[in-house]
Parts: C-alpha cells; sequence; structure tokens
C-alpha cells in the first residue's frame, strides 16, 4: 500500500512537468473515474447535510410563525432571535442543566467505564460473554431504555422507590420532582453510555504492551501502581478521545430526557437541545425560529469541543 | 482463585442489566399486579396478555420499521460503498475536504437536522411519509459507512487491484467483483449499525413523522406511553419485541460490534 502510493506520486509529480500527451489524458481518466465513484456521497452532502443546515440558519434569521412556514414570505429578523434567546430566562437554566448533565455523564460514563476494562482487561472464565453482555444498554432502541428507567423510576409503583424503601428512604418523586428530575435522566444516560466507553477503553487497553507490566511486576509495583503509572498515562490517547466523543455525544441528547420528563417539571431537565426540540415540536404552538437558533447555538458548542478533539488528535500524532 | 472475577463479573453483569431483566418482568405481570406495593420481583403468574396486546396493536408499526430499517441500510451502501472504495484507493481531489465535512456532519445535533429536514419537506410534502423518513435516518449512518469502508478498504492489498487491471477490468468491474466481495464483513457491520440506528430512531420520527398512519416502533411505544399509564405490561411487552433486532445482533454477529464501535474512535 505504501509502495503503491509513492510510486503513485512519483508518476503524478513527474508528469506535472513534462508528461507524454497520453499519460496526462490517463491521469485526468483516473480523476473522472474517482469523482465519480465520490459522486454519490458529494450529492448526499450537499443535499442533505448543507442544505437542512442552511434552512436552519435561514429559519434562525426570520420570523416563521406556522403561516410564513407554509407561505414561505417570513419577515427577515437579523440577529432578533438569538438575542431574544440570551435574553431569555430559560437560557442561563438551560445552559447550565445542559452542563450538569453532559459532565455529570460522560465523567461517570468514562469512571465506570475505565473501572470495567481494567477488570475485564486480563481473561478469566467467562470473561468475553460477560463483556459482551454489557453492551446491551447501547444497543437498546433509546425509547426500551427510557420507557424501562421510567416504569422503574415511577414514584409510586417503581422499583428503585421499592428498594430504597427496604433502607428506609422515603418515597423520592424522581421524574415528577423539580428536585430530582435533572439527577434521574443523568443516571440513565450514564447507564446508556458506560458500554460505549467500555469498549473503546478496553480496546486502547489492548494496545499496552504486556511487558510493561511484566517489568512493573518484577519491580514489585502494587495494582494500584501499574494502574497510576502505566494504564493511566498511556491510555491517555485513547482517554481524551473517549471524552470528547462522549462530550459531542451528549451535547446533542434530546431522546431519552424528552421520553423520561420531557425537559420538566418546570424546566428542570431542560437543556439546549431539549429546549429547542420543544420550541420546535414539543407544543401545539411551533416555534421554529427561536428553536433553530438554540440549534446553531449547540452546534457552535459541539464544533468548539470538536476543534478541540482535532488539536489534541494532531499533538498526539506527533507526540 | 481466579473463581472469584469470574462470579464478580455475574455480580456486575446482573446490576448492568437489571433494567432488562425489569423490562421483561414488567412485560409478564398482569395489570392487577402492576400496582402491588412492593413490586413483584419475579413473575411467578406471568401472563401474555401484554404481548398479545403488543401484537394485535403494534404488528403494522413492526413492519414499518422493518421497511425502513431496510430502506436506510440500501441507501447508506449505495452511497457510502462507492464513496470509501473513491477515499481508499483512487486518491481523489479534496480527500481532506470531505474528510472534513464528514467529521463535521457527525457533530450536528440531529434536532438540528429534523428542523432543516422538516422545512424541507413541508414545501416537498415528504412530511409524514416513509421515504422522508428513510432519508433523514441516512444522515445517522453515512459518515460512519464512508469512514469504516474507507479504512477497511485501505487494507485490502494494491497487488490483488493491480492484477485486475492488467487483465483488462475497469475500475467499476475491479470495485464489483474484487473489492466488494473482499469487503464482505465490513458490509455486515455497517449494515447492522445502519439497520439498529434507523430501526431505533425516535428524533426523525417524532418530528418529521408525527401526524402519520403509518408509524414506525418507536413512534408505536412513545404514544403507547402517552395514551394509558397502566398498562405498563403491554408497554413494556412491546419494547420487548422492539429490542429483539438488538439482541439477534448481539448473539450472531458480536464480533462485528466491537470491530463498529473501535472503528474511527481508537485506531486511524
Amino acid at each position: 500500500m505504501t509502495s503503491l502510493r509513492t510510486t503513485g506520486t512519483v508518476a503524478v509529480g513527474g508528469a506535472a512537468h513534462a508528461a507524454p500527451p497520453r499519460r496526462r489524458a490517463r491521469r485526468r481518466a483516473r480523476r473522472w473515474t474517482a469523482f465519480a465513484f465520490l459522486a454519490p456521497l458529494i450529492v448526499y452532502l450537499v443535499v442533505f447535510y448543507s442544505y437542512p443546515l442552511y434552512r436552519n440558519i435561514e429559519l434562525s434569521v426570520h420570523d416563521y410563525t406556522p403561516r410564513a412556514f407554509v407561505q414561505g414570505n417570513p419577515e427577515f429578523t437579523g440577529l432578533e432571535n438569538y438575542l431574544d434567546i440570551l435574553a431569555d430566562d430559560t437560557f442561563l437554566r438551560a445552559l447550565r442543566s445542559t452542563a450538569v448533565f453532559t459532565l455529570a455523564s460522560i465523567a461517570a460514563q468514562y469512571a465506570i467505564g475505565l473501572a470495567l476494562a481494567v477488570f475485564f482487561h486480563r481473561h478469566f472464565r467467562l470473561s468475553a460473554a460477560l463483556r459482551a453482555m454489557f453492551l446491551v444498554p447501547w444497543l437498546l432502541p433509546l425509547i426500551v431504555s427510557a420507557s424501562t428507567w421510567s416504569w422503574m423510576l415511577n414514584s409510586e409503583n417503581g422499583i428503585v422507590n421499592a428498594a430504597l424503601q427496604a433502607f428506609g428512604i422515603g418515597q423520592i418523586n424522581w421524574l415528577t420532582s423539580p428536585d430530582t428530575s435533572l439527577l434521574a435522566v443523568t443516571i440513565a444516560n450514564i447507564w446508556l453510555g458506560v458500554p460505549f466507553n467500555l469498549v473503546i477503553l478496553y480496546a486502547g487497553l489492548q494496545n499496552i504492551p504486556a511487558d510493561l507490566y511484566e517489568a512493573a511486576g518484577l519491580d514489585g509495583a502494587g495494582p494500584w501502581q501499574r494502574f497510576r503509572r502505566i494504564t493511566f498515562p498511556l491510555l491517555r490517547p485513547v482517554s481524551l478521545i473517549t471524552l470528547l466523543l462522549g462530550l459531542i455525544y451528549t451535547l446533542k441528547v434530546v431522546d431519552i430526557i424528552w421520553i423520561m420528563t420531557r425537559g420538566g417539571p418546570a424546566d428542570a431537565s431542560t437543556t439546549l437541545a431539549i429546549w429547542s426540540y420543544r420550541e420546535a415540536f414539543g407544543t401545539g404552538q411551533p416555534d421554529f425560529s427561536p428553536a433553530a437558533a438554540v440549534g446553531n447555538l449547540l452546534i457552535l458548542i459541539a464544533f468548539a469541543a470538536g476543534l478541540v478533539h482535532v488539536r489534541l488528535q494532531r499533538g498526539e500524532d506527533r507526540a | 482463585m481466579k473463581g472469584w472475577k469470574t462470579a464478580l463479573g455475574v455480580c456486575l453483569v446482573a446490576v448492568m442489566l437489571f433494567p432488562v431483566y425489569w423490562m421483561v418482568n414488567v412485560s409478564l405481570t398482569r395489570t392487577s399486579d402492576m400496582r402491588a406495593d412492593p413490586p413483584h420481583w419475579f413473575p411467578w403468574d406471568p401472563t401474555f396478555e401484554g404481548y398479545a396486546a403488543a401484537l394485535g396493536q403494534q404488528l403494522p408499526a413492526l413492519a414499518t420499521s422493518l421497511f425502513i430499517g431496510l430502506g436506510t441500510v440500501a441507501l447508506t451502501l449505495a452511497v457510502s460503498l462507492p464513496a470509501g472504495f473513491a477515499l481508499a484507493k483512487l486518491r481523489p481531489r479534496g480527500t481532506r475536504t470531505i474528510d472534513f465535512l464528514l467529521l463535521a456532519a457527525q457533530m450536528i445535533p440531529a434536532v438540528v437536522m429534523a428542523m432543516g429536514f422538516y422545512a424541507i419537506y413541508i414545501r416537498l410534502g415528504l412530511l409524514n411519509t416513509v421515504a422522508g423518513l428513510i432519508v433523514a435516518d441516512s444522515t445517522l449512518a453515512v459518515p460512519f459507512g464512508v469512514l469504516l469502508f474507507r479504512a477497511f478498504m485501505a487494507g485490502i492489498p494494491a497487488e490483488v487491484m493491480a492484477a485486475a487491471q492488467i487483465d483488462g477490468a475497469s475500475t467499476w468491474r475491479t470495485f464489483r467483483s474484487i473489492v466488494l466481495p473482499l469487503s464482505r464483513n465490513s458490509v455486515i457491520t455497517v449494515s447492522l449499525f445502519t439497520f439498529l440506528w434507523a430501526w431505533s430512531d425516535f428524533i426523525f420520527a417524532s418530528t418529521l413523522n408525527r401526524n402519520s398512519d403509518v408509524i414506525p416502533i418507536t413512534l408505536g411505544i412513545f404514544r403507547y406511553i402517552g395514551n394509558n399509564t397502566t398498562q405498563w405490561n403491554s408497554i413494556m411487552a412491546t419494547a420487548v419485541i422492539a429490542s429483539l433486532p438488538a439482541a439477534v445482533l448481539l448473539v450472531l454477529a458480536q464480533r462485528y460490534i466491537a470491530a463498529g464501535v473501535t472503528a474511527g474512535a481508537v485506531k486511524d
């Protein structure tokens, strides 16, 4: 593969100066062939990504009432929607909820995923089968997990409260109290994200040379020391990628929260993504313009995280 | 000596999978026992009334989801297979731009895509159609498909392709008769994930198809929850049925799953 690429580059580079016409024609033909194979993707990206994104930006700088939506004659309002959103009481609350939900989720998912990855690192009887079982939460449709958690956390008849009662803890209104609804959806989301963290961190552990552990063992290092001095530092690049993917992914979460609490009660579990979804689709009165503005803010945050991701990856490649 | 790890592992799995067990347990509980306090930990006296109700009401939704899943797989493969091949083997111009776009595409929140699609579909009359939902669902999978195919096809030895070309095969011929058969495993991985994502999609279904008579199973369950909060055995029975593709996937295709999760995240 590498050798072919090198010869290819040489041929192309040489041709740039004084290529015989036939070779130039062949090169052009090859370029067209490559383009033809890529064309479906390019068309797809333009029509099904760029255009929806463009429409979304367009929504956010107009005042789209439901009627204007159908007739297509909305009033241009510039950045007014954005200013309205930033001034809205919901904004700061949603921003805070987004931060709590996202950071608590990825921190717990990572910690649990890492602990499990280390636990499964050394093979033991049934370890592969047991590890596979951990994938289940990740493969289930979100509506399934969310409705199961809803019923488990039900105030009167939920199993969680029944179990807590055995320890003398009184009824907690997980989903119906503003104090606990964000916590409840965060717990469910942590449960959902553990498998992804486990799989990636486990794969990362496989790439750490075993003889490092053997050498450390000979030097008398205990399990904790081996984890602190070998596993954790060598896993750093994988950890960073896992956390950043988790961040980008968790920022976008709508379904689990919407199904469990619809962002309530009293906006207590309303994140930015939920706010956007609710304005556009959650009420009888769709309000697309502010919803689009919130969505675009969310993209900006995700992009910022993405830039950090690319930066870090480049840094790791160079190291 | 080593037995304790297996024992601990079993306990951890039991904790992790408790919600799944609970779903099955509730699906088999009689309506009259549903509000028992404390709840029944085991369905000693199981009933299938929940499953009967689920199948009676949700069969069309299951069929719709199956159709949407297969359609999404077809569309995703049609777009991402040739693109993956081109990026891996044909050294096209603009590779870096496409890399960036694929990365960026994965960061766009689904709710933003849903609004964009809604604005477009309302004009084209594609709201509440299966075709519209297939297109929207495929956006969940195409970047993943391209990246995975590209990574896999880059590993196909150059000699294999060169041999075909010396025999006079066109690029299309090489792609169809050499590269595609060799890429079988990655095609399976991408198809499985795409199907699962389309089958599980809630956001696009609940926005683009919410006023439709033809709804996928995720929306079926959601409406169920909204309509009657008393019949949780039927809801959970539907949930169990909706989980079957994931179960099949886990049993039949475990190695493809691990390959899919790690691709693009760890290896490059």
